[in-house]
This record gives structure tokens, C-alpha cells and sequence, in this order.
């Protein structure tokens, strides 16, 4: 007897999965089966002759892109930091957003995939030394990394040492001046730019910052190549990204989609919705809110997203089932993110308690009829003020809620909270409790 | 060579000592920090804007000659 898919579901692609090819059940993947399952890894060509900027040239012809919410192409990056002197590479996979989960399944079931790159990129960048950064508090996650960096170190596969460095677990930590600064000695605070990482960076060095997955991506590419690379995804948005899907969906994870894929094709991977939606947000906290029937035929690229006012993030996709309350749900994620500034920047740090407040005021409280107002005027004066773009990130969300829910706005600001706001949250929120609140 | 401004937000701690030097191109939002109108300074505001950014007590304003084109 065979059993087959529900036929509401879409079809597999053909040329996936690639990043999440070696996922087994439940375990790391150990170097071996690494091996087995991805290809040796060769940073000498077969003649024996070496020229690492070689694979520079190929990231740029795949036209990766970065896969930590930036979309920056990778290949550029690299030119930017290459061949000037002793360098230094970071991979950031201290996944800020709490939304996200996909930089923590591939450093914590595929991490050879992740440490591939990391040499690849110090090879081509000729990097002196490499830095693999994850929130500090994840043990369990640290230790398993070391393990998977001492089985390479025994087979002398990494020629420049990675080291494992947890940084504090603070959202805007994980932005990449922030971990210079941290690496540098000093908080894990955003700095004031220029000078950039790549100009000036760890040790004032040029320094490349990338994402985890998109070093993985790297890793593929330099074993397969980029026109493999171009096989999958469109021509002006190549290959694959791995995306976390969450909120009312029948089963809620990360999945591995070729990037132009319809968002709501990544809700039927995900099972479909597990009751009727009314909205997704894509891009997580720095993301856009979309009704859903606008959001879903929308390819998931960052020009697709950009076209209404979003971004595609580091592929976060939550759906908003009818039944909750997009404006409460938003004012607990700009509450969250209010807390979360580094308090550097006056905007930031008087702006967003007030936009919090606001957006509080108008989902919890309203009834006065001029709650809607007072979120709409704040947004401008926060806007584009910060030295990061921490307080941008909030006020696009909150954006995005005043058009996508402003027929709840008006009825809230006239009458008063719907039964929505009863609902548990949807969208994730980390309490106090979670949090690691140093700096240092 | 037009003249540009900037403010280094990490720096700035809304003094508004700016605000009442070049009124004409910078106000204060609710919390006191600057807003710049326009980031280019127009040839004739050029000194007070000399002036506001060495006054400025954290010296948060730059005043940067907007780079030149390569020949």
C-alpha cells in the first residue's frame, strides 16, 4: 500500500534539498558522514595549484547573497576584505531573532557544513584568523562546535583555527559592528560607521562578517559550482534559502525553499494553515506585515518583498490566524525590541519606549479616538536616526501593522480592544527571564 | 565642494546647542536631539554650520566636505 501526500501540498523541488541534504534524524552529523553525504572538501585544486581568490570569483557568479536579513552580495563582500593584508573572518550565528531557528539547526545538526566555510572564506580572503560567534549562553550548542572543530582539527582540515566565541545574548549584539566591538574587547554594542567591519574591523583589520548559512552556502558552491548554484531559485535572485515558519501553520519549522518560491507555497510546505489567516509576517522583527492575500503569491526575494514595503529577513514567515489580534501582537514585539536597544541613540532610546507605549496604548487600551494618531506620528521621528538599524527594524513593523491592520486600528481607537487580544501570543517573544542582559 | 552634515547618534546627548546655532537646518525632536532638515548645507549657512559643530559639546555634529569625484 502507498500513501501519498495530501495533493493540496506542492511539490517537492527537484533541485532541493541542498543545505539540509545530510540532516538526519536527530544527530549531528559527524565529519565522516559529512564527507560521505557533501563531497571532500578541496582548498588546493586538483593540479595542486593554489588560488584562493578563485573562489571569490565564483561566489559572485552564483550571485549568493547574504542570508542574515542584509541580502548583501556575498561575493563583493569578500572582494572588499581580500588582499589586503592579514584579515580576519567572522561567522555570525548568534541568531538575534527569536522567531528564527534555521543558523541554529544547521550549527547544531550540520555544523561541518558551516566550518567548510569558514575556511573556504579565510582561505579566499586570506584570513589569519577566524572567529565562529554564538549566543554564550547556549552550552549544549558551544560544545557540540567544539567537538566538530577538534574532529577537524585532527583530520588538519582547517588550516586558520576557528574559534568558537560565545558573545552576549542581547538582540542588537548580533549585529556585526556589535561582535567587532565585542571581539575588540569591548560591549556588544553597535558602533557609529564608517569605519565598517570590512575597512576596519577586529584588531583594525579588515574583517568579514557573514551570516552561518550563508557560509554554508559557500560550501556547496565551492564544491559544485556556480552555475549548480543558479540551478535552483531565479535568475535574479539564485538558489535556495532555508526559512522558519511559524504561528498558525499545521507543522511549524524550518524548511529549505528555492528562493522566488510564493509565500504561501511556504505555508503548504509547512502543512498549511492551521486555521484561516488573515496575515503573515515576513522577515520577522524586521520584517512587514502583509495581508494574506497579498503576501501570498509574492515570491520570497528581497526585491519581491521590498515592492510592499517588506523584507525578506533572515526567511522568517509567521501566519496570523483571524482569531488574533495582529495590533496586540505587534505591540509585544515593538515592547520587546524597545527593551532590547543599546540605549545609545536618544531616537532609540526615547523613541521606541514611546512607540512600545503607543502601540500598546492603541491595541490594549484605545477607545479615545486618538490612539491611531500617535503611532503614526512617532514612526518619522524614530526613523533612520539610529547608529544601527535596530530602531528602523521597529518602526517597518509598526508600519506595516498601521496598513495591514488599520481597520482594527480604527475600531481599537474607537471602541476599545476586539477579543483578539485575548488570544495567547502568536508571534515568539522572549521573557526576562531568558535573557543574558550584559553587555560585556 | 558642498558641505555635508551628519550626527553621530552614539555621541549626540541632545544638548541642542546645535538647534539654536542653525536653526535653519536643524530642530529638536520631543526628546531634544537634532532632526537635520537637509544633509547638504547650503554654501551661505556653511560658517554657522562651522560654528555649531565645533560648539557642540559632545561633538556628535561633523561637518564633512561631500568627497569630490574621482578625475
Amino acid at each position: 500500500m502507498t500513501v501519498t501526500a495530501p495533493p493540496s501540498l506542492p511539490a517537492r523541488s527537484a533541485a532541493l534539498p541542498r543545505l539540509l541534504a545530510g540532516l538526519g534524524y536527530q544527530e549531528v552529523l559527524s565529519l565522516t558522514e559529512h564527507e560521505r553525504r557533501y563531497g571532500l572538501l578541496w582548498l588546493r585544486g586538483p593540479s595542486g595549484r593554489r588560488r584562493p581568490e578563485r573562489l571569490i570569483d565564483i561566489v559572485e557568479a552564483a550571485g549568493l547573497t547574504g542570508r542574515g536579513g542584509a541580502g548583501f552580495p556575498t561575493g563583493r563582500k569578500m572582494r572588499s576584505v581580500a588582499g589586503r593584508g592579514e584579515t580576519v573572518v567572522v561567522a555570525n550565528g548568534a541568531e538575534g531573532e527569536p522567531a528564527s531557528a534555521k543558523d541554529r539547526l544547521l550549527l547544531a545538526r550540520l555544523p561541518h557544513l558551516v566550518l567548510d566555510g569558514i575556511t573556504l572564506a579565510a582561505d579566499a580572503v586570506g584570513a589569519t584568523e577566524a572567529y565562529l560567534c554564538v549566543h554564550r549562553q547556549e552550552h549544549d550548542l558551544i560544545d557540540g562546535l567544539a567537538a566538530a572543530v577538534a574532529e577537524r582539527r585532527a583530520a588538519g582540515l582547517d588550516p586558520v583555527p576557528i574559534q568558537i566565541t560565545g558573545i552576549p545574548g542581547r538582540y542588537v549584539s548580533s549585529e556585526q559592528s556589535s561582535i567587532v566591538q565585542y571581539l575588540n574587547g569591548g560591549p556588544a554594542k553597535p558602533t557609529f560607521s564608517p569605519p565598517r567591519p570590512h575597512e576596519s574591523g577586529v584588531r583594525g583589520r579588515p574583517t568579514l562578517v557573514n551570516n552561518v548559512e550563508t557560509l554554508a552556502h559557500v560550501a556547496l558552491i565551492a564544491r559544485h559550482g556556480d552555475r549548480w548554484f543558479r540551478g535552483a531559485g531565479l535568475s535574479s535572485a539564485p538558489g535556495s534559502m532555508l526559512v522558519t515558519v511559524g504561528g498558525a501553520v499545521r507543522w511549524p519549522g524550518v524548511y529549505e525553499i528555492e528562493l522566488g518560491t510564493g509565500a504561501g507555497e511556504v505555508i503548504m510546505l509547512a502543512g498549511g494553515p492551521a486555521e484561516d489567516l488573515q496575515a503573515l509576517l515576513i522577515g520577522g522583527y524586521f520584517g512587514a506585515w502583509l495581508p494574506v492575500e497579498v503576501a501570498w503569491p509574492l515570491p520570497m526575494t528581497q526585491a519581491g518583498m521590498r515592492a510592499v514595503g517588506g523584507a525578506l529577513g533572515a526567511g522568517i514567515v509567521v501566519a496570523l490566524p483571524g482569531s488574533s489580534c495582529g495590533l496586540a501582537e505587534t505591540a509585544r514585539v515593538i515592547r520587546y525590541l524597545a527593551d532590547q536597544s543599546a540605549g545609545q541613540c536618544g531616537p532609540c532610546l526615547m523613541g521606541l519606549p514611546a512607540l512600545a507605549g503607543a502601540v500598546a496604548d492603541l491595541a490594549f487600551q484605545g477607545g479615545r479616538g486618538r490612539t491611531v494618531n500617535a503611532v503614526t506620528a512617532l514612526i518619522p521621528l524614530i526613523e533612520g536616526r539610529g547608529a544601527c538599524r535596530h530602531p528602523d527594524g521597529a518602526t517597518q513593523l509598526a508600519r506595516s501593522a498601521m496598513r495591514t491592520f488599520i481597520g482594527d486600528a480604527r475600531w481599537h481607537d474607537h471602541r476599545g480592544p476586539c477579543d483578539g487580544v485575548r488570544r495567547a501570543p502568536l508571534v515568539p517573544v522572549p521573557g526576562d527571564e531568558e535573557g543574558d542582559w550584559d553587555w560585556i | 565642494m558642498s558641505h555635508q552634515l551628519r550626527v553621530n547618534p552614539i555621541a549626540c546627548s541632545g544638548h541642542g546647542v546645535c538647534a539654536e546655532l542653525l536653526p535653519e537646518i536643524i530642530e529638536l525632536d520631543p526628546w531634544g536631539y537634532p532632526i537635520l532638515r537637509s544633509a547638504t548645507v547650503p554654501p551661505a549657512l556653511v560658517p554657522h554650520a562651522q560654528r555649531a559643530a565645533a560648539t557642540c559639546p559632545t561633538l556628535a555634529l561633523i561637518l564633512q566636505r561631500a568627497q569630490s569625484r574621482r578625475p
